[in-house]
């Protein structure tokens, strides 16, 4: 301000240091300059609090993976229209929404009650022929919901428990009913009219398969094909029966107490109407194909349990390819048919659940996925998922032993009825059983696989398909993926990073820096596009050429060097020190076009003219034209601007006076170079080499686009892979909300962030470190 | 010669030529990309010559052909022996591959010709290329014009009087576009609008007659509004499909093609220099100014660089804000301790995490839990169709800024830390508070270096595509983002992205090997756009390096 001295100071057009609109303005400052503390603190926190968010948000999602099962009683009451004394029932079940609960009395009588407080709905008398009593019974499918009743009089009646939903006043309303899909007529099962003291019952589209044990011990197979009827919704039947026989010698010389031995006790038919067990009290399991129904095949004969042992519940898994088998023990073992290398199926144990003490006594599989609930005779219920190998709770649910159990369609309630006439319902509470440490990480083996194997597949077409969530093949594409782009990248970039630093001109420095560094920033799309599109076409027809490039560059550099440097120093001091990289830039272009120019002739001389099929048939090495090569060319030239920026600022940074010191004792330049600079450079450059590695590993694009996208777990060069970034991307837009496969989706991405984060926090310490060594040099 | 390549080898210069010979190949790599890009992008718009062949086919009849040549390549006879193609001699054998067009008549746009097959060629003048709307390119010789099925002009006069009757069509279905994508997508979006309020009304359970009545008035207004401009574009479709071509094609055969389905009509082999460059710069123009024809396969990419400018534009005004303040708090305000060296390092480690994982954040977070709260609480008349709570831009710009944001919070404090205490100390010692200090000496000074974050981010954010493939890319958007409907700038709408164009259409699209081209030309776009913007950055960092060195000492 200029202000003249003669003036007087009370002339000045500032207000006096005390005057009070001084004071107020002063005021003003100061509260400006704490809201303005206040609001930076706010903002700048705000900011980071974001991106702290991205990692708690992640694992938020990811955590209830892991959570166990939880269950809740809602409500407990005496069996609906239960006769005190009459038997317990045969069966229980629940309609889709958990609201209303079917029960099965050893009567005959269908009683439909409310769930959550037992009060009957609607009961209704099965149509059983007069005289006739229920001697046994079989549930078929549980989606379908129909069930099959053996009478007394050799005949079966099949039946359906229904619920037709409606919405009369926009209220839904859900009413059950009966229907007989097969008639109401009795089918006829014995001709002799045998009582049926076991049954087993399936109904396809097209056929329906009856087998039962006649009270004089004989096995019949009936068959029953649909015809359309045009008459009526029942469809007319083609009967077929035959009479199955175990291949088992003197049967008929067996003693009484060996016979209540082999006595059956329970028969199961899987529901493509295939595969028969029949199981008996000796916990012996007989397997027959049945496939042909005019002519069984005896399978296989096995024990199910150790001697001393009983079975006591078996229950198919959801699909009907497992059995449950729970013993008197109260271990409950999975078994299914694997494929030896013969082309045999032979029933294998596959797994166990040893949770439980006391003998099961009711399994209860899930109906769309692989889990189930076991009960057992103390009153304990356990909740298991079977691929994951996971228990997800055990809880004790009666004061007495379990007679029965049965889950809701959506596996959301459960109706646990115990020996003393008491019925209790429960929610449960169990979003995500299937993940488990070994189903994601270790090998897993699947129904219908030879063996356990690491396999990602999270969606297919069939509904009894169950996702295979491994993510150990989508972890070791994507380090295969990051291994080979490292071993172009590494050389390519440190070499050259040293070079730029330490003996480049600066002069070329000024430009070859910026220009690698740019490419930084080139968009990976592009990248990928051309390694998909340009680079992995080219390759395929070139391939011996690639090879030779290998090959023929640094050899090809080595040798005109050594050549530069026998030419007379007339012509060798016309390239300034510090050039030769770009005198050097023709000669690779004129080796490179060389090995392209190899290619063919060596491909003819040494491949029989091609290459590919020539490692396929002389070396059994498949070749993906879209392989593990193309993506290490195209990544690796993505990495190497980020290593060479690094290596270089590392290398260049380091103390001139160290080098100038060794040069002063007579070491040459490389000497120098390799024992004094790098050794000090080097944390910068393994630093460098992290922080490559972490954007190696998050690549999405160009994996995406240069591979096949297979989840195979092959190191051959000649494979595609797919990496989790990438499986993120194709799998992401469609996973559903709040999935399984959703929060695994998050689980992946959740890895990439603390794999990429580790990397780089190490990378960024040992820098840092790095930092304070030079200013203490 | 052996202890010359020993005292060779002592000396340690074979490992210095070694280290050279990687930088070689590193600048061999970087500019044989650009070159390789720029080549096959630039190619693209030159008005290829069209040749015309009497091509022996393999079981001797001979047929004419007519295309551009596409790709040239040797082939060694031998392999094509084994094919099954009979060729005499064993060296290498030249094939061309032949864009042929006409893929309406033939089936098949490209097919690869073998040299030794070719009887004769020739490059008549009157050959011309026809690019259409629908089908691609047509390849032929034009014989008449025709209007209203009646032939008007034959032989002398017919080329002028088609390039007349295009110029009028240009115009008419420019017309067209505007009428349909204009007035009438006004009234359409100004009808959903009523149909939303409406809906609100129901669900408040307000059944106020006069609001209801003013929306039946409006709507009536509206539909009223429509028919007149249906009335228009009826019109506009009669006097559009007005005239037709008459063309002979390789086969023989005659095709008719309604000029409407036309965009140009051209005889390159006529054409002189400085008409191949006149016309090369307008498809140039086109290119960046047209809107895509046949699944984005040919036409222009003018939606996908708005959507990405529309995009970059709103990500940089959410983070340079956030940015500077966050390195602020960092550099001037935070104590200086192991808990803010802490942070820096996390905020710096959080440029390198893989973007994709901020793109599984934002479909997480903002799509769906954000996304879906707000379609709850301010738009509940829309559902169950979500508003915002499904991918689009204002979701895919803020999970990018939360992806640069590093960028720019490292750059400004490293701009921060650059500016000598005794500025600050300065200010401060003339009585100025700490927020004045900031704001009037600090922040200016650090500008370019804010400026330098800020485009960077840019960068990075416009050649991303992995976490836009989840929170709001599209191929192909209805409409852009911005138009003249209110609110006019539409921040739920999905939007076309350069990056994902290029991979939609070199991947995803059903004709790839036409499409090529094209992403080329995308693809060079987009690295001149970001390249451009790197170098400037880089060149501000310098500059600024070089003022505060000065002012330093």
């Amino acid at each position: 301000m200029p202000n003249s001295p003669t003036s007087p100071l009370s002339a000045s057009v500032l207000p006096a240091t005390d005057s009070a609109e001084n004071l107020r303005r002063r005021r003003w400052r100061m509260t400006k300059d704490r809201l303005a503390s206040y609001g930076v603190a706010m903002g700048g926190m705000a900011v980071i609090l974001a991106i702290v968010l991205i990692f708690f948000y992640l694992l938020f999602v990811v955590l209830p993976l892991f959570s166990s099962a939880d269950v809740e009683r809602v409500a407990e009451y005496d069996l609906p229209s239960h006769n005190a004394g009459s038997a317990a029932s045969l069966h229980l079940a629940m309609e889709e929404q958990a609201e209303i609960g079917f029960r099965l009395s050893a009567d005959g009588r269908a009683v439909f009650f409310d769930l959550h407080n037992g009060t009957l709905i609607n009961e209704v008398s099965l149509e059983l022929p007069v005289g006739a009593e229920i001697s046994s019974f079989a549930a078929g499918e549980p989606g379908p919901a129909r069930f099959a009743l053996g009478l007394s009089n050799g005949t079966a009646l099949i039946a359906r428990h229904v619920y037709n939903v409606s919405y009369p006043n926009d209220q839904r309303q859900i009413t059950p009913v009966i229907s007989y899909p097969l008639g109401e007529e009795p089918l006829e099962i014995d001709e002799d009219g045998e009582a049926l003291k076991q049954i087993a019952f399936q109904e396809g589209e097209e056929m329906a398969t009856v087998v039962a044990e006649t009270a004089d011990g004989r096995l019949l197979l009936t068959h029953f094909l649909k015809e359309e009827s045009f008459m009526d919704d029942v469809p007319e039947l083609e009967r077929e029966q035959v009479l199955l026989s175990f291949n088992e010698q003197s049967r008929t010389q067996q003693s009484r107490a060996q016979q209540s031995q082999t006595q059956i006790v329970q028969l199961l038919l899987d529901k493509e109407q295939r595969n028969l067990y029949i199981i008996r009290a000796d916990g012996s399991l007989i397997h027959f194909d049945v496939s042909d129904k005019t002519e069984p095949r005896q399978l296989q004969q096995l024990r199910l349990v150790d001697a001393g042992l009983n079975v006591t519940s078996v229950q198919f898994l959801t699909g009907d390819v497992s059995l449950l088998v729970g013993d008197s023990s109260g271990r409950v073992v999975q078994w299914f048919s694997v494929r030896d290398d013969r082309g045999n199926h032979t029933l294998k144990p596959i797994r166990d659940f040893t949770e439980q003490s006391h003998a099961i006594s009711g399994l209860a599989p899930e109906f769309g996925r692989k889990g189930f609930i076991a009960a057992d005779v103390n009153g304990q219920i356990a909740i298991y998922h079977s691929t994951a190998q996971r228990l997800l709770l055990a809880k004790s649910a009666s004061e007495v032993a379990i007679n029965k159990i049965a889950i809701a369609p959506r596996a959301n309630a459960l109706l646990v009825e115990n020996i003393n006439g008491g019925l209790s319902f429960w929610r449960i509470d169990n979003e995500h059983p299937e993940i488990s440490w070994t189903s994601l990480w270790g090998k897993v083996w699947y129904e219908s696989y030879e063996a356990p194997v690491y396999a990602w597949q999270s969606s297919a077409a069939d509904d009894d398909f169950e996702p295979k969530l491994s993510i150990t093949p989508l972890v070791y594409g994507t380090l295969k993926a990051a291994f080979y782009a490292m071993l172009l990248a590494m050389p390519l970039a440190i070499f050259g990073a040293i070079y730029t630093a330490y003996f480049m001109a600066p002069k070329m420095r000024q430009i070859v820096k910026p220009s690698i560094e740019t490419m930084e920033a080139l968009p990976t799309v592009i990248l990928g596009f051309l390694a998909g599109l340009w680079l992995a076409p080219l390759m395929e027809e070139n391939l011996p050429g690639i090879f030779c490039l290998l090959i023929v560059v640094p050899l090809g550099v080595l040798i005109f060097g050594f050549f530069w440097h026998q030419l007379p120093g007339a012509i060798r001091h016309r390239i300034p020190d510090g050039w030769e990289a770009a005198l050097l830039v023709p000669v690779v272009l004129l080796l490179g076009a060389a090995s392209f120019g190899l290619s063919e002739p060596l491909e003819i001389a040494l491949f029989d003219g091609n290459m590919r099929s020539w490692m396929s048939n002389e070396l059994g090495i498949g070749f993906d034209q879209r392989n593990a090569l193309v993506v290490g060319l195209a990544m690796g030239f993505a990495v190497i601007p980020t290593i060479f920026s690094i290596t270089e600022d590392a290398v260049f940074s380091v103390p001139k006076h160290l080098s100038f010191g060794s040069l002063a004792l007579g070491a040459t330049p490389w000497q120098t170079l390799v024992r004094v600079v790098i050794l000090t450079a080097s944390p910068g450059i393994f630093s460098a080499v992290m922080i490559g590695m972490g954007r190696a590993v998050g690549e999405t694009m160009i994996v995406l686009m240069a591979t096949g996208n297979t989840p195979v777990m092959d190191f051959s060069i000649f494979q595609g892979m797919r990496t989790l970034s990438a499986n993120i991307a194709v799998e992401m837009p469609e996973a559903e909300v709040d999935s399984t496969h959703y929060r695994v989706l998050f689980l992946a991405a959740l890895v990439l962030f603390s794999f990429t984060f580790i990397f780089n926090t190490l990378a960024e310490i040992v820098r840092q470190r790095l930092r304070t060594k030079y200013s203490s040099l | 010669m052996k202890s010359e390549i020993k005292q060779w080898f002592k000396s340690g210069d074979p490992w210095v030529t070694l280290t050279a010979g990687a930088v070689s190949v590193s600048l061999i790599l970087v500019f044989g990309l650009l070159l390789l890009i720029a080549a096959r992008g630039l190619g693209h718009f030159w008005p290829a010559t069209l040749w015309e062949y009497d091509y022996k086919k393999l079981d001797d009849s001979v047929v004419r052909l007519v295309g551009e040549i596409h790709d040239t390549e040797s082939v060694d006879a031998q392999r094509l022996r084994d094919a099954g193609i009979d060729i005499i001699g064993d060296a290498e054998v030249i094939r061309y591959l032949v864009k042929t067009g006409n893929r309406d008549v033939t089936g098949q746009d490209f097919r690869w010709i073998l040299e030794p097959s070719i009887q004769a060629k020739r490059n008549p003048e009157t050959l011309m290329t026809v690019e259409r709307r629908e089908w691609g390119n047509l390849y032929g010789y034009l014989n008449a014009v025709q209007e209203n099925q009646q032939t008007v002009v034959v032989g002398k006069g017919v080329w002028e009087s088609l390039q007349e009757r295009l110029l009028r069509v240009t115009e008419l279905f420019a017309e067209i576009r505007d009428l349909e994508k204009g007035e009438i997508g006004t009234i359409n979006y100004g009808l959903e609008r009523l149909r939303l309020r409406e809906r609100a009304l129901e669900l408040e359970n307000n059944t106020d007659p006069v609001a209801r009545d003013s929306i039946k008035q409006e709507r009536a207004e509206f539909n009223k509004e429509y028919a007149g401009l249906q009335q228009k574009l009826t019109d506009l479709y009669k006097a559009i499909n007005r005239d037709q071509m008459m063309v002979t094609v390789s086969t023989g055969e005659t095709i008719m093609v309604p000029l409407s389905k036309v965009v140009h009509a051209y005889r390159p082999n006529e054409m002189s220099l400085p008409d191949k460059l006149v016309f090369y710069i307008a498809k140039v123009w086109e290119f960046v100014s047209d809107e895509p024809r046949e699944a984005n396969t040919e036409g222009g990419i003018f939606p996908a660089i708005f959507g990405t400018v529309m995009m970059v534009i709103i990500m940089a005004i959410m983070v340079v804000p956030f940015g500077v303040v966050a390195a602020v708090y960092l550099r001037e305000y935070a104590k200086q301790g192991p808990l803010t060296q802490l942070i820096r390092i996390a905020v710096n480690n959080l440029a390198g995490v893989p973007s994709i994982v901020y793109g599984v954040f934002g479909l997480g977070f903002f799509v769906y839990f954000l996304g879906g709260n707000l379609d709850q609480l301010f738009f509940p008349e829309a559902l169950p169709t979500p508003t915002f709570g499904t991918p689009g831009l204002m979701w895919a710009s803020l999970t990018l800024a939360l992806l640069t944001v590093p960028v720019v919070i490292v750059a400004t404090e490293e701009g921060l830390s650059r500016i000598p205490k005794s500025v600050r100390e300065g200010s401060l010692a003339l009585g100025a508070t700490k927020a004045e200090t900031l704001w009037r000496t600090v922040l200016p000074m650090a500008s370019p270096a804010i400026m330098t974050g800020l485009i960077l981010a840019i960068a990075r954010a416009a050649g991303e595509v992995a976490p836009l493939m989840l929170v709001g890319v599209v191929k192909l958007a209805p409409s852009l983002p911005l138009d003249g409907n209110m609110p006019f700038l539409h921040l739920d709408r999905k939007f076309m992205h350069l990056g994902f164009h290029i991979y939609d259409v070199g991947f995803q699209s059903p004709n790839v090997e036409a499409a090529r081209p094209l992403v080329y030309a995308t693809a060079l776009l987009l690295v001149v756009v970001i390249v451009a913007l790197n170098l400037f950055a880089i060149t501000i960092r310098n500059r600024l390096r070089e003022k505060y060195r000065t002012l330093e000492n």
